[in-house]
């Protein structure tokens, strides 16, 4: 816990010899509980994966305690339980225990689902192992999720915006950067967005960040949708998106590989350098430079 | 979309080098330190979200100015809000105001105390609201000349019920510029005018700062490349030793602004002595209803005094900060005591304060790029 990373990990010897259990623990509240792409129950469950995969672990096990709300809909219970349980089943991971719990009316928004995840680790992978040429590469567009929940609690229409949380499992991505190898450092993009995982990485590993505007993947709709409410897509919340530091060498590697898997927006979206440490550069689309900042106040809205 | 900016030259990143490659060719040969305040609050988001200053030479300062509503409405009319809000009448406010200290609390801090506060987009949720549940309100009305016509309209067409009282805390910008030329301590080489509010004062209303104090001035639109030019516009002009009005914002702007919006809106306010945040009283430089309204006037009808109100807390240099005196950066409070998540002055509250550019933005430090 010390850490303070996307899991705690401990070290297994005996037939495990060299490899690591990878755990982690979180609790998901969003409002509101279905959203497009989405809804609470595979958020839980992609969270807790996601958290595991940018460890470098593959996810075996999965606990879960429920809390809801007295008269909270029986068959949205179920349709939440109903898409956490398929994306373990599509995961092929264990739901090995749980809680369930009632709260009385008004006591609790809704629902709360708190997980503890359970992988296995070859080798460890950290957001503390950023080298300078290291390339930042990324699976895909940013802000999605935060963009989508923002605008339903707007009270728009979202459906015709064609927001859509970007809300998925990261495992397959992760393997395959692992196979290719040469990453780094990688880390989960959730609250704070691409913006508070490049500082992450700059901050701690007290190297400097540039990153190019021009790259970094974002819907259309996305951006229309900031520009609009004046909020910066870097620090909008993404559910399924892994920022990687790579060797240089394989960074476009890794790039097309995801590409072919689907992911059509992968980037390389910059690259670490020497500067003044902890410091994140951005080139902006006219040319400027200026630095990203760590997103604060009420740009981190709780929405994951 | 068909308007989109990144289709259109606007935020292009050869035309932004090759208009900031002129820029310091005219740096060079004008020598000495050129200071251009651009009035608006979104001006100064365009200057610091697209890294402009890294863009020029040393010898070139953007400042920000004073156009940003929310920074500017004095402690005493928040704190009038306030009480209004506690003596059990509900007060609608817009977001950013919502946040902003008065002389000892804000709304929301009100709000946690039990006051009735509502946050509302505009006069219209206030209105629909209002009509609903007949509950006694009053609306804090704030902004520019782009924002006082809205609620003007609504009065003189009679859309505003009589349990919703208007507290009016209106500026204009006209004024205030002038005012700020009119300081000795403020040396502006060039001015960046409001692009917004020059829908409805027209490019027109700034011949003043040409003729009357032979200084540059250019409106301008809040893409990149829109703030660019005008820089680039100021420092022709000043290369040739000229001063003339320049309207770069002809997609937005046209000369005589929108007549029937003025007219809409001296009918329903009158322009009066105002007082602006850390700045002093400038003369007729606030919109207040006319008597003809004053059923209406939230002032008129509870007659709520304020008798002392603090604008500037200790240490807090908003005020320098507005009047571009100084940067965020040299204020001692800034991100050390005073930060979006818990802001001291108004400037780190409001999206289009100064401070909460800075910090949300990361206008600082500032890394020049070489010279390509």
């Amino acid at each position: 816990m010390d850490e303070l990373d996307d899991g705690a990990t401990i070290p297994i010897v005996e037939e495990l010899s060299g490899k690591h259990l990878v755990v982690t623990s979180d609790s998901y509240t969003v409002y509101p509980i279905f959203f497009p792409g989405g809804d609470i129950g595979k958020l839980a469950a992609c969270g807790t994966m996601n958290d595991l995969a940018v460890m470098g672990a593959t996810p075996i096990a999965v606990l879960d305690a429920i809390v809801v709300e007295e008269g909270f809909p029986f068959e949205d219970l179920e349709r939440v339980l109903e898409s956490f349980k398929r994306v373990l089943e599509e995961e092929n991971v264990a739901l090995i225990g749980g809680d369930f719990k009632v709260m009385p009316s008004g006591k609790l928004d809704g629902m709360v689902i708190s997980t503890t995840g359970i992988g296995i680790a070859e080798s460890v992978i950290t957001d503390r192992d950023l080298r300078v040429g290291d390339k930042l590469v990324i699976n895909g567009t940013v802000g999605d999720h935060g963009a989508a929940i923002m605008a339903l609690q707007a009270g728009l229409d979202v459906e015709s915006t064609g927001l859509a949380s970007d809300v998925h499992p990261l495992t397959r991505a992760m393997e395959e950067a692992l196979e290719i190898g040469g990453v780094h450092a990688a880390k989960d993009l959730t609250r704070g967005g691409l913006a508070s995982a490049l500082n992450d990485f700059a901050s701690k590993n007290n190297v400097a960040l540039y990153v190019h505007e021009d790259a970094i993947p974002i819907r259309e709709e996305v951006l229309a949708y900031s520009e609009m409410l004046g909020v910066d897509p870097l620090a909008l919340a993404c559910e399924g998106r892994a920022l990687l530091a790579v060797e240089a060498g394989v960074a476009e590697e890794i790039v097309e590989a995801w590409r072919r898997m689907g992911y059509g927006d992968a980037a390389v979206i910059g690259e670490v350098v020497e500067g003044r440490p902890g410091y994140v550069l951005m080139e902006t689309s006219a040319g400027g430079i200026r630095v990203v900042t760590r997103p604060s106040g009420e740009i981190v809205p709780r929405i994951c | 979309m068909a308007s989109d900016p990144r289709a259109l030259f606007l935020r292009d990143k050869r035309v932004a080098r090759e208009i900031s490659e002129d820029i310091r060719r005219l740096a060079r040969e004008l020598g000495e330190e050129v200071k251009i305040m651009t009035f608006c609050g979104t001006h100064e988001h365009t200057v610091t979200y697209y890294g402009i200053r890294s863009l020029l030479p040393e010898n070139v300062r953007i400042v920000a100015g004073p156009g940003c509503p929310v920074c500017v409405t004095p402690a005493r009319d928040v704190d009038v809000a306030i009480e209004l809000a506690l003596s059990g009448i509900r007060v609608f406010t817009y977001g950013d105001m919502y946040r902003v200290p008065g002389s000892r609390k804000s709304l929301a801090e009100a709000r946690a105390e039990g006051a009735d506060v509502r946050v509302v987009y505009g006069i219209a949720d206030a209105i629909r609201i209002a009509r609903e549940d007949g509950k006694e309100s009053a609306f804090f009305s704030i902004g520019f000349e782009t924002t006082a016509p809205i609620p003007a309209s609504y009065l003189r067409r009679g859309l505003v019920p009589s349990n919703l009282k208007i507290l009016s805390s209106h500026r204009l910008t006209v004024p205030i510029l002038r005012y700020i030329l009119e300081s000795p301590d403020i040396p502006l080489r060039g001015v960046i005018a409001p692009g917004h509010v020059s829908t409805i004062v027209g490019a027109s209303a700034w011949r003043f700062v040409a003729e009357e104090f032979g200084i540059p001035v250019v409106v301008a639109g809040f893409e990149p490349i829109d703030v660019l030019l005008a820089i680039d516009l100021v420092l022709r002009q000043l290369v040739r030793g000229e001063a003339r009005l320049v309207n770069e914002y002809k997609r937005a702007v046209k000369w005589e602004g929108n007549p029937l919006a003025r007219e809409l809106m001296y009918s329903v306010f009158e322009a009066v002595d105002g007082l602006w945040r850390g700045i002093g009283v400038v003369p007729e430089s606030a919109l207040e209803l006319r008597d003809s309204y004053s059923d209406l006037d939230a002032r008129a009808q509870y007659g709520i005094e304020i008798r002392d109100s603090i604008d500037v807390r200790p240490g807090c240099r908003c005020s320098d900060v507005i009047l571009g005196k100084a940067a965020p950066t040299e204020c001692p409070m800034f991100m050390r005591a005073c930060t979006p998540s818990n802001p001291k002055g108004p400037c780190m509250v409001s999206s289009e304060g100064t401070c909460s550019i800075w910090a949300k933005y990361g206008g600082y430090p500032i890394f020049r790029r070489p010279p390509s």
